[in-house]
């Protein structure tokens, strides 16, 4: 018996790729913060509109952080993401006003540029040897000068409706309305999200089942469940209260939903993790750390062209000074999502709670009125004391 | 001089059922009791150590040495445990590391903490330079060092970088840094560990000259033979208790009464039994040569050949440097060295081994001698480790399906006797022989027929040692193919078959275990090159 329990923990953490204390510890740090807000702006945080801006505002951080975080657990650091999204801001404004492309066929090609760009990168740290640090600190200044010279110094706006939606705009209300004038679709989009997940939760547990293996008590599951499943409604049931579901918002769920599974359930994955904790050992474990670099440094280029779209759609226009800073953005969530800074460690779901811990205190200190100088201060006292937190917290655990 | 006592200054103490002319306690650990949460790792431990004696401290992996040496040195802040310190006539409730220090306390630990670009002389005054208003006076530290360093016996100039040093004189360096520290009690963790022969003995050598000067030291080894060689007095430790303390002067003080405390009951014979059962040759390798990855004129491996049948344990002895290590991680995917040669065939076959994936595919597996270095990634799990030389066949399209990951770590962890209690533990939170059995299942994973074992029961202790060996003995006995490298002649001439000799990178002869001597064995492996 005693040994059907263990292994049931086994299999249990195993499989969720590990639920840990901290990730728990982050979630709550994150349920203070946003109750704190919440009681200082006397309701207005949570308010339908203002949650939907959370989601617009800090879209490009999660998409960075979550290329960023993959870089950071192989153990190096991308400095030029925040440059990229400018060059690729301009590429994409070009391509639609000057070669006149239609904006999908921009799009790709924005990637594209994107792909290349991590081409390059990734060539110069996986097969030359060079320094992540030092290779993107380059890029950080190339790709920065080339958005200069490609907008020539100017700005480029004016662009179509259909890719600004991209960025700033919300599916069409297709089942109209409730009587108080929530968006129908909104609120089945979350209840086929809670469908989902139950779906998915339950054919691993029938899968645990049909292998004899254990699973974790049923009680837990229904509530853990019905916990999350509440949280999802309800973020439902204020987006529908505003303009419904940001076209956005379904493209981060599919991003975070796919990089875990990248991350938890792949070869590709385990690598990079590998790498990151112990690199001589994974090449003496035959892992091609090189075509890993390579690919890792690809994988971020494409994403920073995808934040770079989504800036631009949001702003409507490309402008060379777009992107700055976006790279520390992304870093800090990475850190504060409770990755190490020697490699090795760090998750998606922490990197997005990372991210949404820094997107709340942006809005709830802009709510309050707080001037964003001092915005700033607070900003770089929580990445401080979160990452001091963690490296005691370990110390104390024994880690050392 | 620094630390220099006159041995029996104070009231000496009665210490019982020995004689003893300074009976001078310097140390005194009373009921020693550390948990981490809520794990006994230390339990009423009590350990006096007289003054101007070696005090040799044996116990198996996780017997509480390294913890007992923490709370005595402030690693472990006074408060965080129980019991009572007294150093020197005083209470001791150190906070930290600087607290102990400053009492003359100084541990050396088993992973040397110098700094590798500075000078001998910079690290042994670092953060006790040698300066006026902060700044360095070079001709005082540079003269004070080459005196520390005479003292230890190092014939080093103060100002050649540690880099250029090898592990030995590193390690007096350490010494020789303790000694600018006015040290009282010297405390070596594992000191010979990663030291050949003649560094060894050198440092003990130097240990023993210790007492003239005073000073108390504490050793902690696996190595029982030099604990007898050099200690007055013994304690063994064992799952957190003390065992017994004895005096050399005993009338049994042997290494089998050593490893009866050690492990709770008599080891006969210190390996395992066995029949073997030879068959067809496995693996040959013919006319290896290997060139040193820098220094790329230096041959390091020279015309090797050699060969292993199944079910044959093969030894390879040989000094530190003559290239053992190099030869197997060459043939293992190239992992070392330049302007490589040689064939290799398996079953008659000629195979590529050009990259770790070639010799993984070709059944072939090499164990390393640094587990921390080139095995483990301390901070991933059992699981992830014991798998990661051999995802493809738990995956499928790059996925990993980790029911079959569990199950197969579930089964090497039982197979293998590991100690954890789950396969998601840290590998880093194993203690030694529990890492070196997790390596071990990391490659079985990969289903070899050949096995390159390098060192396999380096840092490893006595009882862990000898379920390695039958592990080893149970691999042949399924027909792998099993190299041993191994510093330790007692060791290969314990397991092997057949042992071949490698000096200066060649493969000097070959000797049937019915032929080898510890004797023969050495006069081959320092023959000269040609």
């Amino acid at each position: 018996m005693a040994e059907m329990v263990k292994k049931a923990n086994v299999l249990g953490r195993v499989r969720g790729g590990g639920v840990n204390v901290r990730d728990y510890g982050l979630l709550g740090a994150l349920v203070v913060i946003v109750m704190f807000f919440q009681f200082m702006t006397h309701g207005k945080l949570l308010y339908s509109g203002n949650v939907n801006n959370l989601i617009m505002q800090n879209a490009y951080v999660v998409i960075l952080a979550v290329g960023m975080v993959m870089v950071i657990i192989a153990g190096h650091i991308d400095l030029s993401v925040g440059s990229l999204v400018a060059m690729i801001g301009a590429i994409v404004a070009l391509a639609i006003k000057d070669w006149g492309m239609p904006w999908p066929l921009a799009i790709v090609i924005a990637l594209l540029a994107g792909a290349l760009v991590g081409i390059w990168q990734g060539f110069w740290v996986a097969y030359v040897g060079i320094p992540a640090f030092i290779v993107t600190l380059a890029g950080m200044l190339l790709f920065r000068g080339l958005a200069i010279i490609f907008l020539t110094g100017g700005t480029i706006g004016g662009l179509p409706e259909g890719f600004v939606a991209v960025g700033a705009r919300w599916m069409p209300a297709w089942l109209g309305h409730f009587a108080d004038g929530r968006d129908v679709l909104t609120i089945l989009i979350g209840l086929i999200a809670i469908a989902g997940m139950v779906v998915a939760q339950m054919r691993a547990r029938g899968k645990l089942k049909a292998r004899g293996l254990p699973r974790t008590p049923l009680a837990l599951f229904i509530f853990k469940n019905a916990a999350i499943g509440a949280i999802i409604f309800y973020f439902a049931y204020l987006l529908s209260g505003y303009r419904g579901t940001p076209y956005i918002l379904i493209v981060l769920s599919v991003l975070v939903v796919a990089y875990t599974f990248v991350l938890n359930r792949t070869v590709f994955g385990r690598h990079i993790y590998a790498m990151g904790g112990n690199r001589f050992a994974a090449v003496m474990s035959g892992v091609k750390t090189k075509k890993v670099d390579f690919y890792i440094f690809v994988n971020i280029g494409v994403l920073a062209a995808l934040a770079g779209i989504v800036s631009t759609a949001r702003a409507a226009g490309a402008v060379s000074s777009a992107g700055t800073f976006y790279e520390l953005d992304a870093i800090a969530a990475v850190f504060i999502g409770g990755a190490a800074v020697q490699g090795g460690v760090g998750r998606i779901s922490g990197t997005v709670t990372g991210a949404l811990i820094m997107g709340v205190l942006n809005q709830g200190l802009s709510i309050m009125g707080v001037d964003s100088a001092w915005q700033q201060v607070i900003k770089g006292l929580v990445l401080l004391l979160a990452v001091a937190f963690d490296v005691t917290n370990r110390r104390r655990a024994g880690d050392r | 001089m620094a630390g220099c006592n006159p041995p029996g200054h104070r009231t000496p103490k009665s210490q019982g059922e020995w004689e003893l002319k300074d009976n001078d306690v310097i140390l005194r650990m009373t009921d020693i009791t550390k948990s981490f949460g809520g794990v006994n790792a230390l339990t009423d431990v009590s350990l006096s150590v007289n003054r101007g004696q070696v005090h040799g401290i044996v116990g198996e992996n996780g017997a509480g040495k390294s913890t007992l040496m923490n709370v005595l040195s402030g690693v472990w802040p006074h408060g965080s445990f129980e019991g009572t310190i007294e150093f020197d006539g005083k209470t001791a409730d150190y906070r930290s590391i600087n607290d102990s220090e400053r009492d003359g306390i100084v541990i050396i630990h088993q992973e040397l903490a110098l700094s590798p670009h500075l000078s001998i002389a910079e690290n042994i005054f670092l953060g006790n330079e040698r300066a006026s208003h902060g700044i360095i006076d070079w001709n005082e530290t540079n003269e004070d060092a080459r005196v520390l360093l005479e003292r230890v016996g190092l014939m080093e100039a103060p100002t050649t970088p540690i880099i250029q040093l090898g592990v030995g004189k590193q390690q007096l360096v350490e010494i020789a840094k303790a000694f600018s520290k006015e040290v009282k009690l010297l405390i070596l963790d594992e000191p010979t560990a990663a030291l050949n022969d003649e560094d060894s003995a050198h440092l003990l050598g130097l240990i023993s000259g210790l007492r003239d000067h005073g000073i108390t030291c504490i050793i902690i080894s696996h190595k029982l033979a030099e604990i007898r060689a050099i200690s007055d007095t013994i304690t063994v430790l064992r799952d957190g208790k003390t065992v017994e303390t004895f005096s050399m002067k005993d009338k049994d003080n042997s290494e089998s009464r050593m490893i009866r405390s050690m492990v709770g009951r008599s080891l006969d014979n210190l390996y395992p039994p066995r029949t073997p059962k030879i068959g067809d040759e496995v693996l040959r390798v013919e006319n290896w040569n290997v060139y040193h990855p820098v220094d790329t004129q230096r041959k390091v491996v020279d015309d090797a050949s050699f060969t292993v049948r199944a079910g044959e344990i093969v030894g390879m002895a040989g000094l530190m440097g003559a290239g053992r290590t190099e030869l197997a991680m060459s043939l293992f995917g190239r992992r070392y060295g330049t302007k490589i040669s040689g064939r290799v065939f398996k079953n008659g076959d000629e195979v590529s081994t050009r990259t770790v994936n070639d010799a993984i595919d070709n059944g072939i597996a090499y164990i390393t001698e640094d587990r921390k270095r080139f095995g483990l990634n301390l901070i991933g799990t059992v699981a992830a480790n014991i798998s990661g030389a051999g995802l493809s066949s738990l995956s499928k399209w790059g996925v990993i399906d980790l029911h079959d990951e569990a199950a197969e770590a579930e089964r090497l962890r039982t197979a293998l006797n590991i100690k954890t209690d789950t396969v998601v533990k840290l590998v880093g939170k194993l203690s030694g022989g529990n890492q070196q059995k997790v390596l071990l299942a990391k490659w079985l994973h990969t289903l070899p027929d050949v096995l390159l074992l390098d060192e396999p029961t380096r840092g490893v202790d006595v009882g862990a040692k000898y379920e390695i060996y039958g592990l080893i003995n149970e691999l042949a006995g399924e027909g792998k193919a099993m190299v041993v490298i191994s510093s330790e002649l007692s060791e290969l001439l314990g397991i092997c078959d057949r042992i071949y000799t490698i000096s200066e990178g060649r493969i000097t002869g070959q000797r049937d275990r019915k032929d080898a001597t510890q004797e023969n064995l050495m006069e081959l492996m320092t023959l000269g090159g040609k």
